[in-house]
């Protein structure tokens, strides 16, 4: 029974996969057509990776930290400065020169993520050593300080000629194509899916649970949590890296504090605490700033101007909605379950019980208990 | 209570643990040995320093002055230093000693193992992970090799000796439960079962029959007993339940008011005045 | 440099440093109780900021001045209830999240409201005025602003160490469940724990924008959060420890601007918390705590 059910559900991946091979080649060959989508669903990509970076530290080992934006800097412009080609550099430098030290610095783009991920990490390791061996509680104010004064730095006048400071950097080669585009995300994700799911995943959410019993089991309690820091930092790295390829210009004003609260808000919305929740989260967020753009253009039905529709209300929008979810829907999308096939099937199975049950407490506005039936779809799932 | 071999090989000597918080000394100048197989109780009223006294040899706190010995070898030992110095209570006056700290996940390493007053179990997690948990810490493997499986063999061993733990401690049928879920005395089986799977020489009980029936403490003194024997333990714990106390104990210390009142077998702290004094005067119902 | 100089520099320090103390209380009062970093009193004080603009279109400046104090206490008052109360029973995380969730609205909501732009502080003029003495010269507000600051923060210790309220506070701060059991209505004292905070931080915008004449949806982040810095640099709890901190802060900060380094004044800030972490974790005045097991 049971082998049979894992088999059943390889099939399943399998299939799903080739499911999104065939469309990315479908979007490939048709890039043109389609290049407004796939810009959002790249983008989407890149954020899930940085939102589950978030996640492996809020979530799973009971950290905070906001200095998301920080590390996406140090990434991006790790991956800028490394991956521009030498022959365009005196074409994006033309105001302040190019400083001799990094003029014929060039590396193959996945050598320069992997780069950008470890000074990220080493940068958070710095950080760490004060901050998670004395008191936690400070970490989101120290990350979030360090992350303002990464940008600031950036843009400092005295690193014009490395940062090409408010210039920004440009001529960034993009993704070769969107398998790499994909692919890349996709296997930073699953790197930290292995992670989650390994010995050193279950001494993180030891951590999280219960810090003296998690000491009483042998865990050093600043090594765990430098390493859980570290870890997220470096894919964090890599996230600003690989949004650094699919921009292909950067500059500091990218990496401002609001990039760490749409992160924020993807791992919330998501479910602190779920993979699936944050990848979910990220595209959804995505995708929703773009198509509540309309909020921020003034709104005219029928030679009536609405009122409140301007330049900004999207951002009023997305911050209601952030705390919403904070105070009313606290578990968001996904809690902390992990996609399963069993647990869609069982989502797909209960949609007709659940329309049901929503009209049978629509007319006993008492309402009927209804963790009982729930629960037992979940024994099921477990047995099966 | 046979256990008591030709010559005693010391596991625990506590040597003047004085813990001082602000003004007040929990513990003051405590000294006891516990020596190998043998099942020591640790009694007094409550707020008498038991615990603390816990925490002082498990790392979790920094005694102010003193030393601990494990199995010969000194695990921690402070004195008092900067403003301590002056504003020391203790009774035992402090004398230069190397300072020697280690943090409790060392401690666990070198075989001590503990359970906690009020239960810490890894609330959200099966009971399964909360055993597995303790064997992380002596699998050869590092961060790179877990993520990417090449530690499969040492993955397995770590399941099937949790596996067999679990089965060991009639739990291995609730290994996919979470461990909130479960039932109060269960939890504190659990406990006792992670304890194990760190693989400790020397188990210390913090108050393991609080909140059992006559019934469940009785069982719970089998149990005891048992363990002991078929993982070749040597038990310090703190308890208030006299049954189980004067049944098991090969050895008895009593605190109170952060000071050794007395010590001896059973029959000499029932025997004891201060102790019926200080405490057995207070009737055994209403500790809890 | 000269004497004057060097005293000139000293007094704006000081006199930064005086509103940064004024803000950094309200961190420490918060964390000390509620045990949050309310990342949202930075926002407070920006939003005060922008009141008191409003404020001065229609009224003078001693009417103003009342009322921007009062509609900051209700910012801050609403805050707490709308957004910390519902969640006093969820962990820790969540509130800090409630918290980052209010500081984003309230920097979206001024964005939206008065535009990215940044608006001219209305002056008022009795603070404007410069003064002489000896070689230095500097506006009244400079001179105010760590005098001010200073008595208000003795009226603030003889609030929490005399009176009935103040005992309340701190006896919540120590033990907020034993707190609840002998009957103090804990939910009044955070109430009043969040108005004392809004009403320094509104104090502090005042003295803090008449300098600086302009105001912009994020010129409460930063400023917010070297003031949080400043409360632990104290020792987190401790009203004294925040006001040092604060004038630290603010003294280093001037230095490190008057000596050219303007781009690493703010990062003076988080090198100060670094700094003090490694070597008094519990800050200047902090009390160390044990955690009990």
């Amino acid at each position: 029974m049971k082998k049979n059910a894992v088999s059943k559900n390889k099939l399943y991946t399998l299939a799903a996969l080739l499911v999104i091979i065939v469309l990315l080649a479908f979007l490939q060959a048709n890039s043109a057509q389609y290049s407004y989508q796939i810009s959002i669903l790249e983008r989407s990509a890149i954020y899930a990776v940085v939102a589950v970076s978030m996640n492996l530290l809020t979530g799973f080992t009971g950290l905070f930290s906001l200095g998301q934006a920080g590390f996406m800097a140090i990434g991006a412009y790790t991956v800028a400065i490394l991956t521009i080609p030498v022959d365009s550099r005196a074409s994006v430098y033309y105001v302040n020169g190019i400083s001799p030290a990094i003029a014929n610095l060039h590396c193959p783009y996945w050598l320069a993520l992997i780069i950008a991920g470890i000074l990220a990490a080493a940068l958070a390791a710095l950080i760490g050593i004060p901050v998670l061996r004395l008191k936690s509680d400070y970490l989101a104010i120290a990350t979030l300080g360090f992350s303002e004064i990464i940008r600031a730095v950036i843009a400092a006048p005295q690193l014009d000629r490395i940062t090409n400071g408010s210039y920004g950097l440009k001529s960034i080669p993009g993704f070769p194509n969107l398998f790499i585009a994909f692919g890349l995300p996709a296997l930073c994700i699953l790197l930290m899916v292995l992670l989650i799911n390994s010995s050193y995943g279950r001494a993180f959410k030891a951590l999280r649970e219960d810090e003296v019993a998690a000491q009483a089991m042998g865990l050093n309690l600043f090594r765990y949590k430098e390493l859980a820091f570290i870890i997220s930092s470096f894919f964090t790295g890599v996230g600003g890296g690989l949004l650094a390829i699919f921009m292909r210009s950067i500059d500091s004003k990218t990496f401002s504090i609001n990039l760490t609260y749409d992160i924020l808000l993807i791992v919330v919305l998501g479910g602190i605490g779920s993979i699936t929740g944050s990848v979910i989260g990220s595209f959804l967020v995505t995708a929703g700033r773009e198509w509540l753009r309309f909020f921020d253009n003034p709104l005219v039905i029928g030679g009536f101007v609405v009122p409140l529709f301007r330049s900004g209300f999207r951002m009023v929008i997305f911050s209601i909605l952030l705390m919403m979810v904070v105070l009313f829907y606290r578990r968001g999308i996904m809690g902390s379950n992990e996609f399963s096939w069993e647990g869609l099937g069982r989502l797909i199975r209960s949609i007709p019980s659940r329309i049901k049950r929503k009209s049978k407490a629509q007319k006993h506005p008492a309402g009927i208990p209804l963790c009982p039936e729930s629960m037992d779809d979940s024994k099921k799932g477990d047995n099966a | 209570m046979s256990n008591i071999a030709k010559t005693p090989i010391n596991v625990l000597h506590m040597q003047d643990i004085t813990m001082q918080f602000g003004g007040v000394v929990a513990v003051n100048g405590l000294t006891l040995d516990v020596n190998q197989g043998e099942i020591v109780a640790l009694i007094g009223p409550n707020g008498a320093g038991k615990t603390t006294a816990f925490n002082c040899v498990t790392g979790i706190y920094e005694p102010t002055f003193g030393q601990v010995d494990f199995m010969g070898e000194t695990i921690l030992s402070n004195t008092p230093k900067g403003k301590m110095k002056k504003t020391y209570l203790g009774e035992v006056s402090p004398r230069p000693i190397p300072i020697i700290s280690s943090t409790p996940d060392v401690i666990t390493k070198k075989g001590i193992a503990r359970t906690f007053q009020n239960i810490r179990l890894f609330g959200q997690l099966t009971v399964f992970d909360n055993v597995l948990i303790a064997k992380h810490m002596r699998a050869k493997q590092n961060v790179f090799s877990a993520t990417l499986r090449l530690n499969r063999k040492e993955e397995e061993r770590m399941r099937a000796e949790t596996t067999a733990l679990l089965e060991e401690q009639n739990l291995l049928h609730l290994k996919d439960e979470i461990a909130t879920s479960l039932p109060y005395g269960l939890q504190r089986r659990l406990e006792i079962a992670r304890a194990l799977a760190t693989e400790p020489k020397f188990l210390l009980l913090d108050e393991p029959a609080a909140g059992m029936n006559p019934q469940e403490t009785q069982e719970l003194t089998d149990f005891i007993k048992q363990i002991r024997d078929s993982y070749h333990l040597t038990v310090f714990m703190i308890e208030h339940h006299m049954d189980l106390v004067m049944q098991i104990s090969d050895r008895i210390y009593v605190l109170d008011f952060g000071k050794l009142i007395a010590h001896g077998t059973p029959e000499d702290i029932q025997n004891n005045e201060r102790v019926i004094e200080a405490y057995l005067g207070v009737s055994d119902d209403a500790e809890d | 440099m000269s004497l004057t100089t060097f005293l000139q520099q000293c007094l704006t320090g000081i006199s930064l440093g005086g509103a940064y103390a004024l803000i950094a209380i309200g961190y420490t009062l918060v964390y000390g109780i509620l045990r949050l970093i309310n990342f949202a009193h930075g926002d407070i004080f920006m939003m005060a900021g922008y009141f008191m603009i409003f404020a001065m279109a229609s009224f003078p400046w001693y009417i103003s001045i009342p009322v921007v104090l009062l509609v900051t206490v209700l910012l801050g008052v609403s805050i707490e209830r709308v957004a910390y109360r519902p969640l006093r029973t969820a962990p820790r995380m969540s509130v800090m999240i409630s918290a980052i969730g209010v500081s984003y609205l309230l920097q979206n909501l001024a964005t939206y409201l008065f535009t990215a732009l940044p608006k001219g502080y209305p002056e008022i003029p009795f603070l404007k005025k410069i003064y002489q003495i000896g070689g230095l010269s500097a506006s009244f507000v400079t001179f105010l602003t760590p005098v001010l600051t200073l008595i208000i923060v003795y009226g603030l210790i003889i609030l929490i160490n005399k009176t009935k309220i103040g005992m309340a506070m701190r006896a919540v701060a120590k033990d907020y469940d034993t707190a609840a059991l002998m009957g103090i209505k804990i939910n009044r004292i955070i109430t009043f724990t969040f108005a004392i905070g809004s009403l320094l931080a509104a104090v502090g915008s005042v003295l803090y924008f008449t300098d600086r004449m302009t105001v912009f949806p994020f010129s409460g982040s930063l400023p917010g959060l070297k003031c949080f810095v400043a409360a632990v640099f104290g020792g987190i709890g401790s009203i004294p420890g925040a006001v040092i901190g604060g004038f630290i802060l603010g003294l280093g900060e001037t230095a490190l601007v008057a000596m050219g380094y303007s781009t690493f004044s703010d990062a003076f800030t988080f090198v100060l918390l670094i700094i003090i972490l490694l070597i008094k974790p519990t800050g200047l005045f902090g009390e160390k705590t044990t955690d009990k097991v």
